[in-house]
């Protein structure tokens, strides 16, 4: 018995259109014809199947029995029609092999898997059915719900709602090539942004992938979750990395961090990324050895991620907008995470008002290493940060530059112990920071850098108030803090910023 | 055939073309921007000492901060105000 008429074609003839999109046929790389993938189904009894699926096997000839039109997703040769692109199964939402259905009039009236005799007698109205087999006997997965296979199938077919350009590379460029020519990588390569992998990617976050995150200097561009995804893709995220990018990113584009002017600047800073709360180590970032260094895919790519954010939303490109005479390599990527285990201080996010899963950005500019190996007690430590913080940007430049300092957990053990926490620190720092105006002035120490003679003042405190950091980071051995210098600071440069990490 | 997605703003900036440059200054107006960069006063100072002896009409002007952009109102006022603007840039 002939079944209904089925046909994989262009246009016209009864039922539905389950295709909507010309799709190149898959493994057409080479230039090969170009499919058009309308499917349409007809009515009557219409089945998906795999010929992998030993109960698809059983059931053959009770679908050529009953003359379904069948679809095979593994075999093109084994029916008269083939899904190896799962394109119609991902239509139909085929969880199970084999699938039954039966449709009239252009729409499904009902659906069986897996092979149970009373169920297909049911559904097909034929009596009988399958003599010699079991009574039942369940399916098998749908290749087209594969965990490997499934973000592409959402990315061709899926109402996805991804809105950014395509952009389709020759045949003949090589991929990581083809990014480098187009101006959106940092130098290093980038893993190519395809839509299936800025699917996945968008599956970390809950937010709408059109969502505006933030408006990006120095284009303002309004940037959305999708675009920050994109670039989360090209940096090597994982998709549990994104929240944190997209606080970053709204952190990093708040007006009073002024990123456009820490972007265009001839000084060496750029965005750096501070993480707190659980989130860090459920994504597996580094707050321990080598915190500000290589080797942790979170730290590398998340702060990554917000640079090439800059970089390709925003416009911001070294040599255009980008005016550093120097940089410095922390512009690449520079985030960590704070080490909230045995810290002295509370999470920096939560004393800077904001608890829990947070991130703060603040305009750095590299690392300056911090050395005291003999102080025991938190007041002569406390000496040695002063002295070494009192050189930031210029020993004879007060209020001028930020700088946070990363307190090390042998470090910090000495505050711990002393019972001293951030604000107490601090309040010890600002008045071993006050620097002698004498001392300042320009021409003062045979230097003509300094502040301009007539200054009230007999001291002047080398840090605004809110203008040094306190963090603690590192690994359990080293006598040795890191100074990270800042940028301009306050009202006429740079504020940091913390904002809640959300899912 | 290897698609990606877009990673920029998709943003298309229109061209357009620069005014013409006026052939002499006599009689125009003229703004300076200071971006309030250390010594930016220097040079701009002598800048319009050079401007007036040329016949043009100076007006000065000020960003609150180097490390910001411009605001709007300011960016405004010199629209209005000037035919010709000079900003002591950088350092």
């Amino acid at each position: 018995m002939q079944g209904p008429a089925a046909s994989v074609r262009a246009v016209g003839g009864k039922g539905v259109l389950v295709g909507s999109r010309r799709e190149r046929a898959s493994g057409g790389g080479q230039g090969g014809p170009c499919r058009v993938a309308f499917v349409e189904l007809p009515d009557g009894l219409v089945a998906v199947v795999k010929r992998d699926c030993p109960t698809c096997v059983l059931v053959e000839p009770v679908l050529r029995r009953l003359g379904a039109a069948v679809w095979c997703q593994d075999d093109p040769t084994w029916f008269d029609h083939e899904d190896t692109d799962l394109e119609l199964s991902y239509r139909l939402g085929i969880e199970t092999v084999p699938t039954l259905l039966r449709r009239e009039n252009g729409a499904e009236t009902a659906r069986t898997v897996g092979w149970s005799r009373t169920q297909w007698e049911a559904l097909t109205g034929v009596a009988g059915l399958g003599e010699g087999l079991p009574e039942h006997r369940p399916g098998c997965g749908s290749l087209s719900v594969d965990p490997f296979r499934i973000d592409a199938l959402e990315a061709r077919y899926g109402g996805s709602g991804l809105t950014s350009r395509r952009v389709e590379l020759a045949d003949l460029e090589d991929e990581h090539e083809a990014l480098f020519d187009r101006g959106w990588t940092d130098g290093l390569p980038v893993v190519p942004p395809t839509p299936e992998r800025v699917v996945r990617m968008l599956r970390g976050t809950t937010r709408d992938p059109q969502e505006v995150v933030a408006v990006v200097p120095p284009d303002l561009v309004a940037c959305t979750v999708e675009k920050v995804a994109v670039n989360a893709v090209m940096a090597g995220c994982l998709p549990e990395h994104l929240p944190v990018v997209l606080a970053a990113v709204e952190a990093a584009a708040a007006e009073e961090f002024a990123l456009h002017g820490l972007l265009a600047t001839t000084y060496f800073s750029g965005p750096v990324v501070i993480v707190n709360g659980p989130v860090a180590a459920r994504i597996g970032m580094n707050s321990g050895v080598n915190a500000l260094g290589q080797g942790n895919r979170a730290n590398a790519t998340i702060g990554r991620a917000l640079q090439l954010v800059v970089r390709n939303v925003g416009g911001g490109r070294p040599g255009e907008v980008d005016r550093a005479t120097l940089g410095n390599p922390g512009k690449v990527t520079f985030c960590f995470a704070e080490r909230e285990q045995d810290s002295p201080f509370a999470p920096l996010a939560a004393d800077r008002g904001v608890s829990g899963d947070a991130v703060t950005v603040f305009a750095g500019s590299g690392v300056q290493p911090v050395v005291d190996q003999l102080s025991r007690d938190p007041e002569s430590l406390a000496r040695t940060f002063a002295a070494c913080l009192r050189v930031n940007a210029h020993p004879k430049l007060p209020m001028a530059f930020d700088a946070m300092l990363v307190v090390s957990p042998e470090h910090g053990r000495v505050l711990r112990e002393a019972g001293w926490d951030r604000a107490r620190l601090l309040a010890e720092l600002d008045g071993l920071l006050r620097l002698p105006a004498g001392e300042l002035v320009r021409g003062a120490g045979g230097m003509a850098e300094g502040v301009p003679p007539g200054v009230a003042a007999d001291e002047l405190p080398k840090f605004r108030p809110g203008g040094l950091l306190v963090a603690h980071a590192g690994g359990d051995a080293g006598l040795f803090s890191a100074i990270v210098g800042g940028w301009v600071s306050g009202e006429t440069g740079s504020v940091p910023v913390t904002r809640e990490v959300r899912a | 055939m290897r698609t990606v997605l877009d990673p920029t703003g998709e943003r298309q900036a229109p061209a357009r073309a620069l005014l013409p440059r006026p052939t002499s200054l006599q009689g125009r107006t003229v703004g300076l921007l200071d971006i309030s960069k250390a010594r930016g006063d220097v040079v701009l100072d002598r800048l319009a000492e050079l401007l007036r002896a040329d016949g043009a009409m100076v007006r000065r002007y000020r960003k609150p901060t180097f490390a910001r952009v411009a605001p709007v109102d300011l960016r405004h006022e010199i629209t209005e105000q000037c035919e010709v603007v000079i900003e002591a840039l950088a350092d």
